[in-house]
């Protein structure tokens, strides 16, 4: 099942994932011959459009939601802007706005802006969450006012894997007679979804999470929700999102998203085995580590580990070596200088926040790869905590 | 993924001089967990003032691991008087460069050798007197404006950069645009008092730099990929030279020399040089 070159060791498909073979055979035909503009009217350009019709309900198949209530967009950061944006321009009237502390950028920075605008003031709660990454329910209870015009909260965090209770969320702000918005883009194709039994308004996916190209998403609209476009344009998508359909990439997403669910299955047993035997694997063979998030409420293929006294760049760039892909919520890997507002919100201590690793499965992980990672790291980690000038002192 | 240099792998991946040593004459501490980076060096010195041991232990990244360890290499053998002088600069290029976001890591480098020297001394560092601008990462005015001067810093990000102040949470800016301006119109205040004279350089200090920057800098890098160069004739703006080792005959050659060697040579010497390759 590998597509990527056999010596990579690849456990970072949280950031981004492999094309799977079948997608790209899919897509392939829309970038050759098919390249008709589905809103023509000869039957060259049918072909895109029914390829476009068949990606929608495979799509609206994984989420549980009708072919009408998908509109394609370029990526999740699109999808959530244009939610959130339509929201405060329908309801005009309201300034207030419902996240959390753990969102990622392509929410969190949008709400931050808003709050500094010039001229219009948006007022912004951004929920608390605990030492294990879960949300505070009552706390999100008491921030819904009449004023508060959406609220925008992720399914699963992306670096964390810690699933939030978005259903309830969406029950009790639809109850207020508020929006709800959940940026799904980490959770849609790893746990079961099924929107027509929520009362989620807007829902973000992108496809590069999936096994689909980078470079498209979803916007997930409920039916009869307040909306306005984010993109105006041409009558594409219904008026809902202008902009000639990028037909390639919107059936790759839509036979990604049958795989998705055909894997269902195997990313809640095989992945999961495969995550639980490296982190277990972890956490018993190096000393001084810490598991980040809750361990129950979590994405099957996540997990984030802190190892005390070393920095995260370091530990990444030794394991590059292995040619092991993984990721760091340590400050030095971003460019930023702080670590990872994530593990800060949860209160992560210092000495284990700067050397943060986060490992994200797919089914194209195997067994070999999981035990090739737990015979170098604890090597690489004693290593790096021998240059360490806190090891010594803190070690036992 | 950064763009690290073959010499900063190399140093991240092999680093020379890990440990502490247990009698040492001086010790430098800086840097801190909660700021991502902190380095211990520790210092052995003679009866004639010379280092004659160095030795680290780092938290942080691989250009903070590849910093400590230069720095350790380049002050081995040094007069205390001499290593005073070190810059975070000479650590950089002595790894032929970093990244400009991680240049802090060889402030820390320069500022660990200076505390060390300090604690060998029996002195008080004048940094630490200064005021705290930037909150998140204790920095303070004095580490801003030494590194203002000595690096000819002209933005806050560059500030940022070279020592971390206003990384966090950006409150500080402000004070560091002001520090930034009172610095500029200070030196453009002695430049005004002394007008510098433009003068045109003579063709045999023209070629004495030419050979200068050769040796300094672009030889030693050239040889890291097993190559080397060889002035062969400046005639007017025009630089004849050879490459030698691996260089010769490598089909980058002349990216090479077009796009380093003549680079520097105008950055450093004259802006109009053009350089060639003799060909035999």
């Amino acid at each position: 099942m590998s597509t990527q070159a056999p010596e990579i060791i690849y456990m970072d498909n949280n950031a981004t994932t492999a094309i799977a073979p079948e997608v790209l055979e899919a897509m392939l035909p829309y970038l050759q011959e098919y390249y008709g503009n589905p809103s023509s009217m000869y039957d060259f350009a049918r072909y895109s459009a029914l390829a476009m019709a068949k990606a929608r309900e495979q799509v609206a198949g994984l989420i549980g939601a009708h072919v009408d209530e998908i509109v394609f967009t370029s990526c999740g950061t699109e999808s959530d802007s244009t939610a959130i944006f339509s929201a405060l321009r329908r309801f005009p009237e309201k300034n207030h706005i419902v996240t959390t502390r753990v969102e990622h950028p392509a929410v969190k920075t949008l709400c931050d802006n808003m709050e500094n605008l010039s001229g219009r003031k948006y007022h912004v709660t951004r929920l608390q969450v605990e030492a294990d990454g879960t949300l505070d329910m009552q706390q999100y209870r008491d921030s819904l006012t009449d004023d508060t015009a959406i609220v925008s909260v992720m399914w699963a965090n992306n670096e964390t894997g810690v699933i939030f209770p978005v259903e309830e969320m969406a029950r009790i702000a639809k109850e207020r007679g508020i929006l709800f918005h959940t940026d799904a883009v980490q959770a849609v194709g790893k746990i079961p979804i099924n929107l027509a039994e929520t009362a989620i308004d807007f829902l973000a996916l992108s496809g590069h999470k999936l096994h689909a190209p980078k470079g498209i998403g979803v916007l997930y609209i409920r039916k009869g929700a307040p909306y306005m476009p984010f993109l105006n344009g041409g009558h594409q998508e219904h008026g809902r999102r202008g902009g000639t359909e990028n037909v390639a990439s919107i059936v790759a997403l839509g036979r990604a998203c049958e795989l998705a669910a055909a894997n269902m299955e195997v990313e809640n047993t095989r992945v999961r085995a495969l995550r639980d035997k490296l982190e277990n694997g972890l956490l018993t063979s190096i000393p001084k580590v810490l598991l980040n998030g809750n361990k129950h409420m979590r994405l099957p293929n996540t997990t984030n580990i802190s190892f005390e006294y070393v920095e995260g760049e370091a530990i990444l760039l030794h394991l590059n070596r292995h040619h092991i892909c993984a990721s760091s919520g340590s400050a030095c890997t971003s460019g930023s200088l702080e670590p990872s507002h994530v593990l800060r919100a949860m209160g992560v201590p210092f000495t284990a926040a700067h050397g943060s690793i986060r490992f994200s499965l797919s089914p194209y992980n195997t067994e070999t790869e999981v035990d090739k990672v737990l015979e170098v790291l604890p090597e690489i980690i004693a290593e790096l905590r021998n240059l360490s000038p806190f090891w010594e002192e803190n070690s036992n | 993924m950064w763009d690290y240099t073959d010499a900063v792998k190399e140093h991240f991946i092999n680093p020379k001089n890990v440990g502490e040593i247990k009698d040492a004459d001086g010790v430098g501490n800086v840097g801190s967990i909660a700021c991502g980076d902190a380095l211990r060096l520790t210092i052995k010195v003679d009866e004639n003032d010379v280092i004659t041991d160095a030795k680290f232990k780092t938290f942080g990244c691989a250009s903070a691991i590849a910093s400590s360890s230069m720095l350790t290499e380049l002050i081995k053998g040094m007069k205390i008087e001499d290593a005073k002088n070190l810059t975070n600069d000479d650590i950089a290029k002595a790894l032929g460069g970093l990244p400009k976001e991680k240049m802090h890591c060889s402030v820390m480098g320069r500022e660990a050798l200076e505390a060390a020297i300090a604690d060998f001394k029996g002195a008080i560092l004048p940094m630490a007197q200064g005021e705290v601008v930037c909150e998140c990462f204790g920095v303070t005015d004095l580490e801003v404006i030494r590194a203002i001067r000595e690096n000819q810093l002209s933005t806050v990000e560059d500030i940022t950069n070279f020592t971390k102040a206003g990384g966090g949470c950006g409150r500080c800016h402000e004070q560091l645009q002001a520090l930034l301006d009172e610095q500029l119109q200070e030196s453009a205040g002695t430049a005004a008092a002394a007008p510098k004279k433009i003068k045109r350089m003579t063709a045999l200090e023209k070629i004495k730099k030419i050979e200068e920057v050769i040796e300094r800098e672009i030889r030693p890098t050239l040889k890291m990929d097993h190559g080397d160069i060889q002035l062969v004739d400046v005639d007017g703006d025009f630089v004849t030279v050879s490459l030698r080792g691996s260089c010769a005959g490598c089909h980058s050659s002349h990216a090479t020399l077009k796009g380093y060697v003549e680079k520097k040579l105008r950055e450093q010497v004259l802006d109009t040089l053009v350089v060639e390759e003799d060909r035999p």
